[in-house]
C-alpha cells in the first residue's frame, strides 16, 4: 500500500536523530512555557495582541510598504522589490557586480534559504559564506536545516566533529566549546576580507524605516561592521506598523524561539554609517521579497503571514518530534511549514499538499504561536483544498460511502446492526483499509453496534409502564 | 482559536448526541451520560435519526462530504435545546469545524446557532448547570487525559473538578500531559507509524505513574490508547469521565444531588 512520504522518513529515520531532535525540541519547549507564565500574568493574551498586530499589518501591507520604502530612502536605503525569488537572487548579484564585489558573509535568513541565493550566487562564481554556526556547519556538510531557528538540531556533535576535520579545521576534536572556537577563528578571517554582508530582518517598522535584527552569536553585527556594503533581504510581511510594536513582538519573539527574555544581540539598524560613527557600511540596500506572498495573502490562510519564524510550533508538535524537520522536504518544516511550504508553491501545490495531512490536528501548536495563528484551521483549510483539486492522499480513507450512510438514518442504524460482523471476521478478511490499518497496530474494541439504542428504548419502556401502573 | 460563545441554559432539557463511536463501541459511555445527565435532573431527549457530527470528512478534507452530514445532524437536532456530547472533539466539530467548512455556505446560520448550544458534557455540567461537585464514591488513582479537541475550552477544567470532588479519587499528573497520545482521526490510519510512536511516548508517561484508571473526557483517545496498550499485551484500563462519576453515584446512589457532596 502506498505510504504517505513523512510517515514513511518518521520509520527510516536512525532513532539516535529522533532522540536528539526530541529532546532538543522538549527542553526548549518547557523552558519557554516556563519562562512566559513565570513572567506573565496571562501571556495569552500577549499571543493574541501581537497576533492582532501582525493580522492588521500583514492586510495593510499596500499602505506600510510605500510608507516603509519612503522612511528607508529617507534614511539613505536603496529599496529593490523582488517578485520572484530568481528576481531577489539577480538584485543581490546586480548589486555586486556593480561594486566588482565577489565575496559575501551571510547571517542567519530563512528567506535566503527559501530562494536558494547561496546556491544561486555559488554558481556565479561568487564566495556566499554562512557566518552562523549551525548554518556553516549545514554549509561545510552540504546538508539542509532541519529546523528554523536550529538548522543542525539533527546533527549529534560527534558528526559535527568529523566534518570539521574533514573540511581541515583540526583534528578530531567534539568538544563544543572548541568547535566554536575553530569556527570562530575560521570565519573571523572571512568577515574581514568579504566586501557584502547580507542578512535577513526579524522586523522592519514602518513608521521608521528601522530594521530589527535579532541573533544569539554576534554574526550579523560583526558583518555590518566589517564589509563596506549591507543588503538585507526581507520578506514583505515582515513590516511591522510601529516602533512601540516591537516591544511585545521582541519580548515574545526572545522567549518563544530559544526560551531567552532578550536574545544576546538585538539590532536596530537605521540606515549606513554616518560621517560620526567609525564603523559600518557605506551602502545599504533593502530588497523586499515577494516570492508567492501576495498570493498566500490573497488565499482563506492568510493568518499564515503573521508568523515572526520563532519555531516554538516545531518544538512542542508531536509529529514533528518524531518525524525531524527534513520529513517535510521544505526550507519551513514542521506545522508552520505544512502551512507555509504548500502554499508558496503556487500551482505546483499538489507536490506539497500531503504536508498538512502530517498533523494530528492537536491545536498544541497554536497553543504556543507568539502570534496566535490557527494553524489547525489553516492545515484543514489546505487539506480540503488538496481534495478539492483531487490530489490523492494515501491511506485517506474515502469518505463519500460514509457520508450517503451517514445522512440517512435507515441506513445507518442498518450498518450499526450489520457491523458486528466485525467481531467474527479475521481482520484480513475486513473489507475497509482503514479498519486493516488500525488493526495493524491497535486492538479494535468489539462491536456493540445499536446496544445503546436498545438500552434506552427499553428503559424508557420500563419507565412508561411504571408511570402507567402508578397512573390514576 | 475556538469559537466557544454559548448560549445561556435556561430549561433543564437536553438533546443527547451519543457519538458514533459511542453508537458502534462504546454503549455503556451513553448509558452513563445518561445517567449522570439524570442525577442532575437534567430530561434527556434521543433523536433517534443521529448519525455522526461530520468529523471524519472533514478531518480528512472532503468538505462536501462532511457538510452533508453536519446539513443531516442539523436537521436532526432542530429546536432549542442545548445539545450534550460526551465528547471534546464532537463537540468541537459542531462549535468550530462545522462553522469553518460552512463559510461560503448559505445555510451557515442553522449550523452557527446549532454550535452556539452544543456543549461538552462537562462543560456543560459545570459551566452551563452551575455543578460544582460529584457525590458517592469512586476509589481509585486516576490519570487523566485532557483530549486535544478541549483545548481552548474548559471542559478539561471541569473534567478535572469534578473527578476531585468524588471521594476515594486521586487524580495522578504524568509528564507532558499537554502531549497528544496520536489518534487525530484519520491520522491514525494514514499515519500508522507516527500515530502509534505518539501513543506509545503517552503509554509511557501514563505507565510510569502506575495508575488504576486512565480517565478521558473523549472515547477516541482512549481507543487508540487502550487498544495500542492492549496489543503491547500490556493492556491498561480506561474509562470515560461519564462512566466514573457514573460508578460513583451507584458506589452511594442515596448522596447529594449533583450540587454539594
Amino acid at each position: 500500500m502506498a505510504r504517505q512520504p513523512i510517515d514513511q522518513f518518521a520509520t527510516q529515520l536512525p532513532p539516535e536523530k529522533r532522540t536528539a531532535v526530541y529532546q532538543g525540541t522538549k527542553a526548549t519547549h518547557e523552558k519557554r512555557t516556563r519562562l512566559l507564565f513565570d513572567e506573565y500574568a496571562d501571556p495569552n493574551r500577549l499571543r493574541h495582541l501581537a497576533g492582532e498586530i501582525k493580522q492588521h499589518a500583514v492586510e495593510n501591507l499596500d499602505m506600510y510598504l510605500p510608507q516603509v520604502e519612503a522612511k528607508l530612502k529617507a534614511n539613505g536605503v536603496h529599496v529593490h522589490w523582488a517578485s520572484t525569488g530568481d528576481a531577489a537572487c539577480e538584485a543581490v548579484l546586480g548589486i555586486m557586480k556593480a561594486r566588482s564585489a565577489t565575496k559575501i558573509v551571510k547571517s542567519k535568513t530563512m528567506v535566503s534559504e527559501e530562494i536558494e541565493l547561496a546556491h544561486y550566487l555559488e554558481k556565479r562564481g561568487i564566495e556566499a559564506l554562512e557566518t552562523d554556526l549551525g548554518e556553516f556547519i549545514v554549509q561545510i556538510d552540504h546538508d539542509h536545516p532541519s529546523h528554523i531557528v536550529r538548522p543542525i538540531i539533527h546533527k549529534s556533535r560527534r558528526e559535527i566533529a568529523t566534518s570539521f576535520e574533514r573540511e581541515g579545521l583540526g583534528a578530531y576534536n567534539d568538544d563544543p566549546e572548541t568547535i566554536t572556537r575553530r569556527a570562530r577563528q575560521f570565519l573571523r578571517h572571512k568577515y574581514l576580507t568579504a566586501d557584502v554582508g547580507l542578512t535577513g530582518a526579524n522586523f522592519i517598522s514602518a513608521e521608521s524605516g528601522r530594521m530589527v535584527l535579532v541573533t544569539n552569536e554576534g554574526n550579523s553585527r560583526f558583518s555590518l561592521a566589517a564589509t563596506k556594503c549591507h543588503i538585507a533581504l526581507i520578506g514583505i510581511e515582515k513590516v511591522v506598523p510601529r516602533d512601540r510594536d516591537l516591544a511585545i513582538l521582541l519580548n515574545l519573539l526572545g522567549r518563544s524561539a530559544t526560551a531567552q527574555e532578550l536574545t544576546v544581540y538585538t539590532e536596530f539598524i537605521n540606515g549606513p554609517k554616518s560621517p560620526s560613527q567609525p564603523d559600518g557600511p557605506e551602502e545599504m540596500h533593502v530588497i523586499f521579497v515577494d516570492n508567492g506572498r501576495t498570493d498566500v495573502l490573497a488565499s482563506d490562510c492568510r493568518e499564515i503571514l503573521r508568523c515572526i519564524r520563532c519555531g516554538a510550533c516545531l518544538n512542542v508538535c508531536p509529529v514533528y518530534r518524531q518525524a525531524s524537520g527534513h520529513a517535510y522536504r521544505s526550507v519551513y518544516p514542521g506545522p508552520v511549514g505544512a502551512v507555509l511550504s504548500p502554499l508558496l508553491m503556487g500551482e505546483k501545490f499538489p507536490q506539497k499538499a500531503d504536508l498538512p495531512k502530517a498533523s494530528s490536528l492537536c491545536g498544541a501548536c497554536n497553543e504556543v504561536c507568539p502570534v496566535n495563528i490557527p494553524i489547525p484551521d489553516l492545515l484543514l483549510r489546505l487539506r480540503n483544498r488538496a481534495k478539492e483539486e483531487n490530489v490523492p492522499s494515501p491511506g485517506t480513507p474515502p469518505m463519500g460511502a460514509w457520508a450517503l450512510m451517514a445522512s440517512q438514518p435507515s441506513v445507518w442504524r442498518a450498518a450499526l446492526t450489520g457491523g458486528k460482523v466485525l467481531n467474527y471476521l479475521p481482520t484480513k478478511l475486513i473489507p475497509v483499509p482503514a479498519l486493516r490499518a488500525w488493526e495493524a497496530k491497535r486492538e479494535l474494541p468489539k462491536w456493540r453496534g445499536g446496544e445503546f439504542r436498545k438500552w434506552l428504548k427499553e428503559r424508557n419502556h420500563q419507565r412508561a409502564d411504571r408511570s402507567a401502573a402508578a397512573g390514576p | 482559536m475556538l469559537q466557544t460563545e454559548r448560549t445561556p441554559i435556561t430549561g433543564k432539557r437536553v438533546q443527547l448526541m451519543a457519538t458514533c463511536l459511542c453508537d458502534a463501541f462504546f454503549d455503556d459511555v451513553a448509558a452513563a451520560t445518561v445517567e449522570v445527565l439524570e442525577h442532575v435532573g437534567v430530561e434527556v431527549v434521543f433523536p433517534e435519526a443521529q448519525t455522526c457530527c461530520g468529523q471524519p470528512a472533514f478531518n480528512g478534507g472532503d468538505w462536501v462530504a462532511s457538510r452533508k452530514v453536519v446539513r443531516h445532524t442539523v436537521k436532526t437536532f432542530a429546536g432549542e435545546d442545548p445539545v450534550v456530547v460526551p465528547s471534546g472533539s464532537c463537540a468541537a466539530m459542531l462549535f468550530h469545524g462545522a462553522i469553518l467548512e460552512f463559510e461560503k455556505e448559505a445555510d451557515l446560520p442553522d449550523v452557527t446557532a446549532l454550535g452556539r448550544r452544543t456543549w461538552e458534557l462537562m462543560d456543560y455540567l459545570v459551566n452551563g448547570l452551575g455543578v460544582k461537585s460529584w457525590p458517592g464514591r469512586f476509589d481509585g488513582k486516576i490519570a487523566f487525559h485532557r483530549a486535544c479537541h478541549t483545548r481552548g475550552t474548559r471542559s478539561a477544567e471541569a473534567s478535572l473538578q469534578l473527578l476531585g470532588s468524588i471521594a476515594g479519587v486521586q487524580v495522578v499528573e504524568f509528564g507532558e500531559a499537554e502531549q497528544c497520545c496520536g489518534f487525530g482521526g484519520t491520522f491514525s490510519v494514514a499515519f500508522p507509524n507516527i500515530s502509534t510512536a505518539m501513543g506509545d511516548l503517552k503509554l509511557e508517561h501514563i505507565r510510569a505513574v502506575q495508575p488504576d484508571v486512565l480517565v478521558s473526557p473523549d472515547m477516541s483517545c482512549l481507543m487508540h490508547m487502550t487498544g495500542l496498550a492492549a496489543r503491547e499485551g500490556k493492556p491498561i484500563k480506561g474509562m470515560h469521565v461519564a462512566q466514573v462519576l457514573r460508578d460513583a453515584l451507584k458506589a452511594s446512589p442515596a448522596t447529594g444531588n449533583g450540587t454539594k457532596r
